[in-house]
């Protein structure tokens, strides 16, 4: 039986974790590489390092970082943020990233996945859908620009333009929930999952294990990321794990 | 020292860089003159079955592989290099593969006896192993990563070497005389996968000394 996941996200900023991450016993708790290694040895199932560098050295900084972590870590590892090409998409692919997930660019330029899941394969192309409910629309409307513009598009038949597309996951974030410690969104999580044909990784909200319980169950996530908890040590990923296995969830 | 076959499919860096971790020798080449030299072989491989033998044609690789694996040389794939291995594939029209190994690689199916599933198969899956082997001693249970579309129908069951369960049970180690393949990646796999490799270089070595 295949597993759920649990996905610890990183946020990095001209190679240095940025948020602040409580880890006493690591040398060099801003290093991404020392977390990466920590999240590996506590079961993590993925990691997802999300590159926040606003200037073009910051981005290459984040090569060597992605470098650094596909030398350290044998499980797979997805980078996203800022990829705006297929050069993009070689250079963090090449430097050893399993993974990279496009959001605002791919609403820009949607063949951009496409192109992205024919050079490289749908597995390597993780689409990051930002969503929020908009009482006009009656559901949920997906933004870009880390969810300061809305598009036109509805997250539902965002997904599936995205998997129709080539994209080989959608990591599907709350904003609503997002920061809120209240649960995932589990009504956006289970529309857009019983939508699609490939994984979906529910974002934002987690706050403890059951919640990760309840967007594996009623929200039928195929993953399920979060940062902050597991970075101020308000849980870890041994614990959200050992919890749903207690509960019957499939786990590593 | 083992040889990684580079025929331009896909990503090798993270292969390269769990065998260097383990400080396992290697060297990676596409031109058979220089593969020559290695005492046994890693096959790669992320893409489509039919650009990766239309790859491995041009380059003189495919007879190659075939004759080293008739010396007896130890041969290893990794997710679509284990699907390379076997006679065909019906990914994008039939497509003859290696032939080292019997049976066909088919779509993995959506509908099952309890509903849908997804596809790819993408995740950690348990490992049940079907029939012992050095590469499998103490991992039955452990679990490996694997993404794939596809899945081998291995026409002997004494080639399955472990199983992983996604609807039908998918072959996840296999095996014959000298040539292996796994349909996960060992590289990003763990523990598990990681003494895969292990095993599988000490076995390369035991070659070359003998």
């Amino acid at each position: 039986m295949i597993t759920k996941r649990i996905i610890p996200c990183l946020d990095v900023k001209d190679g240095r974790v940025v948020k602040g991450v409580q880890f006493v016993e690591l040398r060099d708790a801003g290093d991404p590489v020392e977390l990466a290694k920590f999240y590996d040895e506590e079961g993590a199932d993925e990691l997802v390092f999300l590159d926040i560098s606003a200037s073009h050295e910051g981005r290459k900084t984040m090569i060597e970082v992605v470098e650094q972590t596909a030398a350290q870590l044998a499980i797979p590892f997805t980078v996203g943020g800022g990829i705006n090409s297929l050069e993009d998409m070689k250079a963090i692919l090449r430097a050893g990233a399993d993974k990279v997930s496009v959001n605002t660019a791919a609403l820009l330029t949607p063949h951009l996945i496409s192109e992205g899941a024919l050079y490289f394969g749908s597995q390597c192309i993780v689409t990051a859908i930002d969503a929020k409910y908009d009482e006009e629309l009656g559901s949920f409307r997906v933004y870009t620009h880390g969810g300061r513009k809305p598009t036109k598009w509805e997250a539902v038949a965002w997904a599936k333009e995205a998997v129709k597309r080539g994209t080989g996951e959608i990591l599907l974030t709350s904003m609503d929930q997002d920061g809120a410690k209240t649960g995932f969104d589990l009504e956006l999580t289970r529309r857009i999952s019983e939508a699609v044909s490939v994984p979906v990784i529910a974002s934002g909200g987690a706050g403890n294990a059951d919640h990760f319980y309840d967007a594996f169950t009623e929200g039928k996530a195929d993953a399920a990321l979060a940062a902050s908890i597991f970075h101020y040590k308000e849980t870890s990923v041994k614990e959200v794990k050992s919890q749903l296995k207690g509960r019957g969830v499939n786990m590593r | 020292m083992i040889g990684i076959i580079d025929y331009g499919m896909g990503n090798i860096f993270s292969v390269k860089k769990a065998l260097e971790r383990m400080e396992i020798p290697y060297f990676v080449s596409g031109i058979r003159e220089d593969l020559v030299e290695a005492d046994g072989y890693i096959l790669p491989g992320v893409g489509a079955f039919k650009d990766a033998m239309q790859n491995l044609h041009a380059d003189s690789l495919a007879d190659f592989i075939k004759a080293e694996a008739a010396k007896g040389k130890p041969i290893l794939g990794i997710c679509l290099g284990m699907q390379l291995l076997f006679d065909e594939s019906e990914e994008n029209g039939r497509t003859k593969g290696l032939g080292l190994l019997k049976g066909k690689v088919g779509k993995l199916p959506t509908k099952i006896p309890d509903g849908r599933q997804k596809v790819p198969h993408m995740g950690w899956n348990e490992l049940n192993v079907q029939n012992e082997s050095f590469l499998l001693t103490g991992l039955d249970g452990q679990h490996a990563y694997f993404v794939h579309s596809f899945y081998v129908r291995a026409d002997r069951p004494q080639t399955v070497l472990a199983s992983a369960s996604y609807g039908v049970e998918v072959p996840a180690v296999v095996g014959s005389g000298n040539v292996y393949g796994t349909q996960f990646h060992p590289e990003k796999s763990s523990t598990a996968g990681l003494a895969i490799l292990k095993r599988f270089a000490e076995k390369v070595k035991e070659g070359a000394n003998a």
